[in-house]
């Protein structure tokens, strides 16, 4: 699964032309996700180390590799219409599929580190390889992202290597002055550690990693990066890294429960999550920018993952993963559209887009399902994982969150979907420019991404609530 | 647990060294110039190397003189001298714009360590290390944790940001190196890679920033609001 992305990032980088990088990254692409899935079910019989304890294949790892592969895989297609598109950086197209593999690298390679301190540099790498991806269209305002997006990330992941550090030195009063700092050891030395050295720690990788997953206050270089960088990157960027970050955070939480400071970790989680969906709906409500428009999207479901994992029990864990799984199709999805929408009319102001039904019947029709999907309408698979959610946090007993989240989810409806309508219904001003056509390529991820959306949200199979549920029990440690 | 029982000593030179390390940044912190904030990173860094290699020979860790003779090369000299060749190419002596007076920046910077003084005394007393220069080490990592913050925000300049960034891990590494010298050898030299990484996609960006931006102040960059 590591080996393709990294043959592909090293063949483009030989190979220095667009037609053969292009293919390289798509195998990398298809190889990923066929592995994915057979490791995911791997996973399940008891964790696998490797390499000396480095590496670990456990199931909530597993689970946010195959969230990664899925995303990988549809950007990977759509990035073949959508990049032949930008004629102007056509000579570069081979550095674009070096770093778009060697990002995919990265997250996989930060969900399968056993080891806390390596996972925080797998982090990191991320970071350094998506800026450059952020930056790739070169306009001053891709730079100002990817300088927005670097400053901030860096600074919060320092802070997660601060909280990393005070990890191991209260694991280091248990274990001994030397130790591999592995998920396991230290939940296992959690119940021994000074909990208010914990808690501190807590919260700064907690800060650190929310900064890359984008919870709220510390989302400030989300809707920026999101917007500025080519649509395949953006999707990889909502799809793949704010889970791949998002991981972490869950492990630290974990290690928390042990140390038997869940429920303020808990409550803290949950806070943010809810000031996560309050950000995002209000920035949904008034917004011009149809990528900001689903950056801003990407902050409320990240809200509502957190609010999951917050929750926990095995009906938060499981409703927060399934979440991951439907909002990486769905985010995909309405990347896609918005890249394609944005590429034909020329824009990336709502107000400018009209009309988009009449136009594209068929890729409309596509989007706008992935609309109403987004915002949680029923038959779609998001609905029945916030739904899930709900259901946890009532009964965990966070009511003013779960009533928090009612309210906002409902405002963010109204808001995302009146977009839509301008978009879709409102009369077209008269002077309209010829609309570039828009790739093949560039349409079927859509009908990739929303088939499985829709299927998971009429059925939810069994053997996946299964899956859930166990990796529910791994996360969920003694003190409930 | 190293620092719990050391001779006097040891113990003096430890903070004698951290002290150094936290005052070079309030030199960054009350400074305007940016060959002077360089001057002053560079020889923290070196500090912070001759302290690795001082709890190396009184600790028993043979692997710190590595990290040492490492972060020597790496951010006492390679790391200063990229951003010197930055700040050459740019052509900015100093910040233009403050939004804050080096000298306000002083005073916060001082509450800062107050602050963090109150937070690790109190860490001290729970953990049974008062008085010992954990918590001194736990202080200076804190305050300049901070100081690295207030520079982020206080200052415009790209360069001064990568070297408030650097500032904030400097501290980081500081305290690692205190609290955990124990911590496997080949974190430290990834993370000092890392580092250095860091820093090279930063003078990639800078050189993009003054091509397409026109300016290396982030005061410019506002296109993107809302």
């Amino acid at each position: 699964m590591l080996i393709a992305p990294a043959a592909a990032a090293v063949g483009c980088l030989l190979v220095r032309t667009p037609g053969a990088a292009e293919k390289f990254n798509l195998a990398a692409s298809i190889v990923v996700f066929v592995t994915a899935i057979p490791l995911t079910i791997l996973s399940a019989s008891g964790p696998y180390h490797y390499w000396s304890d480095y590496i670990v294949l456990d199931m909530p790892g597993a689970w946010v590799g195959l969230c990664t592969a899925i995303v990988y895989l549809l950007a990977s297609i759509y990035a073949v219409g959508y990049m032949r598109l930008l004629s102007e950086e056509g000579e570069k197209l081979w550095s674009f599929y070096a770093l778009f593999s060697g990002f995919a690298l990265t997250v996989l390679l930060s969900t399968i580190m056993n080891n806390a301190g390596l996972y925080w540099i797998a982090i990191e790498l991320t970071t350094l390889v998506s800026t450059f991806l952020v930056g790739f269209e070169r306009a001053a305002e891709s730079i100002e992202a990817a300088w927005k997006y670097i400053v901030i990330v860096s600074a919060g992941i320092s802070l997660a290597l601060l909280g990393t550090v005070l990890f191991y030195w209260s694991g280091s009063f248990v274990l001994g002055p030397v130790y591999d700092m592995t998920w396991n050891n230290l939940q296992l030395a959690a119940a021994k550690m000074n909990s208010p050295l914990v808690g501190l720690a807590y919260m700064l990788v907690l800060i650190g990693y929310g900064t890359k997953v984008g919870l709220a206050p510390m989302h400030s270089w989300l809707p920026d990066a999101h917007s500025e960088s080519p649509a395949p990157v953006s999707a990889m960027l909502s799809g793949a890294l704010l889970n791949g970050a998002m991981l972490g955070i869950v492990r630290y939480l974990t290690i928390c429960d042990a140390a038997g400071i869940g429920h303020i970790a808990r409550t803290v989680i949950v806070a943010l999550g809810v000031l996560s969906l309050f950000v995002g709906a209000l920035f949904i409500v008034r917004q011009d920018g149809i990528k900001r428009l689903m950056a801003y999207s990407s902050v409320e479901h990240m809200g509502v993952v957190a609010l999951g994992f917050g929750f926990g029990g095995p009906f938060g864990v499981a409703g927060a993963l399934y979440h991951m799984l439907n909002h990486s199709l769905n985010k995909s999805l309405m990347f896609f559209g918005a890249g394609n929408v944005m590429r034909s009319f020329g824009t990336k102001n709502i107000r400018e887009i009209r009309g988009v039904w009449a136009r594209f019947p068929v890729q409309g029709s596509l989007w706008l399902a992935g609309a109403a999907a987004i915002t949680g309408a029923p038959p779609f698979g998001l609905f029945l994982s916030e739904l899930v959610i709900l259901r946890a946090g009532l009964e965990r007993g966070f009511d003013w969150a779960v009533y928090a989240m009612i309210l906002l989810l409902m405002i963010i409806f109204v808001g995302f979907l009146n977009h839509f309508r301008e978009m879709y219904f409102d009369p077209e001003p008269q002077s309209q420019t010829r609309l570039l056509p828009i790739s093949r390529w560039c349409v079927a991820p859509m009908w990739f991404a929303l088939a499985p959306l829709l299927l998971f949200g009429i059925w939810w199979p069994n053997a996946l609530w299964d899956h859930f549920m166990n990796i529910g029990r791994i996360l969920t440690v003694a003190h409930p | 647990m190293l620092v719990a029982h050391l001779d006097p000593l040891a113990s003096s030179i430890f903070s004698l060294m951290v002290i150094t390390s936290l005052l070079l940044a309030f030199v960054m912190l009350g400074s305007r110039w940016l060959n002077n904030y360089l001057y002053a990173f560079g020889a923290e860094s070196w500090v912070i190397a001759a302290l690795s290699a001082v709890i190396g020979f009184y600790g028993g860790y043979p692997e710190l003189y590595f990290i040492a003779i490492l972060t020597a090369l790496f951010r006492g000299l390679l790391l200063p001298y990229w951003v010197w060749r930055m700040i050459r190419r740019l052509n900015v002596a100093r910040e233009i714009h403050e939004i804050l007076q080096p000298s306000s920046a002083l005073v916060i910077g001082a509450f800062c360590v107050i602050f963090s003084l109150v937070v690790s005394y109190r860490f001290g007393q729970s953990l049974d290390l008062a008085g010992t220069v954990a918590v001194l080490a736990l202080t200076v990592m804190l305050s300049m944790t901070l100081i690295g913050f207030l520079m982020l925000a206080v200052r415009h300049e790209a360069v001064s940001q990568v070297l408030g960034l650097l500032l904030l891990e400097n501290g980081v590494f500081l305290g690692a190196q205190i609290l955990i010298p124990g911590m496997p050898i080949l974190i430290e030299i990834v993370i000092l890679f890392d580092l250095l990484i860091v820093v090279a996609c930063f003078g990639v960006l800078v050189q993009y920033l003054v091509a397409h931006a026109g300016s290396t102040s982030s005061l410019e960059l506002k296109r993107l609001v809302g």
